[in-house]
């Protein structure tokens, strides 16, 4: 951590355990359990040092037994605690989403308002570390799908370090999804940690050419394929959309409205995705706005490979979303 | 050590008589619900409770008022003996706003957080690694309250089980697992479902204290679970009791019952729990036929004012369909 006037230079793991060790701070009914959180200091390191810093009673290693431990964090919710559960990554998120879905997004509306569960399930994700098949999943649309459930993406380090925080606040379930491949990415943030809010998408970089709509591993790219096309005079705007539900589509509808044309970029794969969604609405809402069908970008429908080359060809990359905005812009 | 906090009290007239009240209540209650299924007043899935009255009555006397009870979607019996009013379960049932639920769960989704009843779970199992964490709530807050989950031996096939009594003996929690034995997982036969089919053996495999109950004998399953009870509050550990019972009624009502013979089930009811307690009661001096008919006459009356409560009831404004998705702000 560097320190530059107000802002320090982070890395997106670091951003995520001061997130951590804030919310264990100011609470005393947050604890924090997952596999491997305490002893290992967690899988990626993120929750390194916590164990030592708050005690086993509030770092709880716990057994493989991903439907057990999150269930027991949603009655633990139910009855005065506010648990972080780690779920180690997404690829065995299909274990607990029984209780996801049919517990922690439906208890509240079963007992007709009287239950809340406010419980935050955090877990790693996205494709990128030459992991094959069964470790490179991104299906944060499966969560977004479900009513009843607030779905995150951290994409940016602001992200990382708040979310978090405003995510205990809340008196409902909270899904945050966290992207192994940036842990150790540096940025530069503001030094004073400022409630973030998980409610709206974020305009990160202001343009008028078209709009770029993404989230997770697909911000850091698709601003720097802003710059590069910045440098031959095409001007994109890109929107970081953080909560995946419920969607804020005042925000890009607004951009969609200003630019007239859009991309929307994602690993996840491409049929009953994000960006079918996201195209769909700017469809019904704002049709007569466009100068041009709204063009996706999205991971290839295929498990994901091992060798570099094909894993890097099954999502989209920087000269993809770049090559994909000229392609666009020319068509005019 | 934690200290003892109960309201188990000797069985005498008064107790007796209560226990007596909501057996019958329940199975008239049941009744009723039948009857109103069939009329289609009530819809969706019906799971009756009758023939295992004394295994939710002879356990939820054990508890306090602080207990937490998390049941399964064969719950009436678990909602009625908590002390739920009759008239807000019909009512549920009717799927009415003045219904425990607002009408939003039905049969299968009774819930007073009042009572610190949790459901009315219909996924099996499910509710398992719930109950468990309210457990180690209770353990983070130091609570002296317990956490009482009843569900089915179907459910002790399923892995969350498995997940649920490791975490429990793990963290050493104060949860008393209940798995009411009916014998049929649907209409699977526990021999098909299990390899060990004296369910209290698999609480050995977690080091958690188990033992088996006739569950038909309201005397019997009292006198295990306040045992059971008492050594969850005072070791703050788990603790499973397995009731051996029986379900005299289908599955749910769409259940022909091709998988059972009918002679097993009139065996059975030579069984019935109720007439049973009748006559410990009658021997005891503590009841006479006429206070039983008067019982009766009680009972029947709460239940016609519970269907006329739900009759009355209201059904949820179209505007107000999305509700209770997100906690209002």
């Amino acid at each position: 951590m560097e320190k530059n006037n107000d802002k320090i230079t982070i890395t997106y793991r670091e951003a995520l355990r001061q997130g951590i060790r804030d919310a264990l701070q100011n609470d005393e009914r947050v604890f924090l359990m997952g596999e491997d959180v305490g002893r290992y200091g967690g899988a990626f390191a993120v929750s390194k040092g916590l164990l030592q810093e708050f005690g086993a009673d509030r770092i709880m290693d716990v057994p493989l037994s991903e439907s057990g431990f999150v269930g027991a964090g949603i009655g633990a919710a139910m009855t005065g605690m506010k648990p972080i559960v780690e779920v180690m990554t997404i690829n065995f998120g299909l274990l607990p989403m029984d209780q996801i879905i049919n517990n922690a997004a439906t208890l509240q509306h079963m007992s007709g308002g009287q239950l809340q569960i406010p419980i935050v399930i955090r877990m790693g994700c996205g494709i990128g570390r030459q992991l094959a098949a069964q470790h490179s999943h991104s299906w944060e649309p499966f969560y977004a799908h479900v009513p009843g459930l607030i779905v995150l993406s951290v994409g940016t380090h602001e992200d990382a370090r708040g979310m978090l925080r405003t995510a205990l606040q809340s008196p409902d379930p909270v899904v945050i999804f966290e992207y192994t491949s940036m842990l150790n990415l540096e940025k530069e943030i503001p030094e004073n940690s400022a409630a973030v809010n998980i409610t709206e998408a974020k305009v990160l970089r202001t343009g008028k050419d078209l709009s770029i709509i993404t989230y997770g591993t697909g911000v850091y790219k698709c601003l720097e394929a802003a710059a590069e096309l910045a440098t031959v005079g095409i001007d994109a705007e890109v929107i970081d959309l953080r909560v995946l539900r419920p969607l804020d589509e005042k925000t890009f509808l607004a951009s969609v409205a200003k630019t007239h044309r859009v991309l929307v970029v994602e690993d996840a794969w491409r049929s009953i995705s994000i960006s079918s969604e996201i195209s769909a609405r700017i469809m019904e809402k704002v049709f007569y706005d466009l100068d041009a069908p709204v063009q996706r970008l999205c991971g290839v429908e295929v498990p994901i490979p091992y060798p570099l080359h094909l894993e890097e060809a099954s999502v989209p990359q920087k000269n993809d979303i770049i090559n994909a905005v000229k392609k666009m812009i020319r068509h005019d | 050590m934690l200290p003892l906090v109960t309201m188990q009290k000797p069985m005498d007239a008064k107790k007796g008589l209560l226990l007596l009240y909501q057996m019958l209540l329940i199975r008239r209650f049941e009744e009723k619900a039948a009857e109103q299924y069939t009329k289609a007043k009530i819809r969706g899935f019906l799971h009756l409770y009758i023939g295992e009255e004394a295994v939710a009555v002879g356990v939820i006397q054990a508890l306090t008022d602080e207990d937490n009870v998390l049941s399964t979607y064969r719950e009436h019996g678990h909602a009625l003996a908590r002390g739920i009013d009759p008239d807000v379960i019909m009512a549920e049932m009717y799927g009415k706003v003045e219904g425990c639920s607002r009408g939003r769960g039905g049969s299968m989704h009774l819930f007073d957080a009042s009572k610190k009843f949790y459901g009315g779970n219909a996924i099996v199992a499910s509710h398992l690694p719930i109950a468990v964490g309210m457990a180690l709530a209770s353990k983070k807050q130091k609570k002296t309250n317990i956490t009482c989950c009843f569900f089915g031996e179907g459910a002790a096939a399923e892995g969350e089980f498995h997940e649920a009594m490791n975490l429990a003996a793990l963290w050493k929690v104060p949860v008393l697992f209940v798995c009411e034995n009916n014998l049929y997982a649907m209409g699977t036969p526990i021999e098909y479902s299990h390899s060990v089919t004296e369910l209290e053996k698999k609480g050995a495999a977690y080091g958690i204290e188990a033992a088996a109950v006739d569950g038909m004998d309201l005397l019997a399953v009292m006198q295990a679970a306040n045992s059971a009870v008492e050594k969850v509050r005072i070791s703050g550990k788990p603790y499973l009791l397995v009731c051996n019972t029986y379900r005299f009624r289908a599955h749910s009502m769409f259940d022909a019952e091709l998988y059972r013979d009918k002679n097993e089930v009139e065996e059975w009811k030579k069984r019935d729990p109720i007439p049973q307690f009748e006559q410990f009661l009658l021997q005891q001096q503590w009841i006479t036929d006429q206070e039983i008919a008067a019982f009766e006459d009680k009972i029947e009356a709460k239940i016609e004012k519970a269907v006329a409560f739900a009759e009355a009831g209201t059904w949820e404004p179209l505007n107000q369909l999305t509700k209770f998705v997100y906690s209002e702000k």
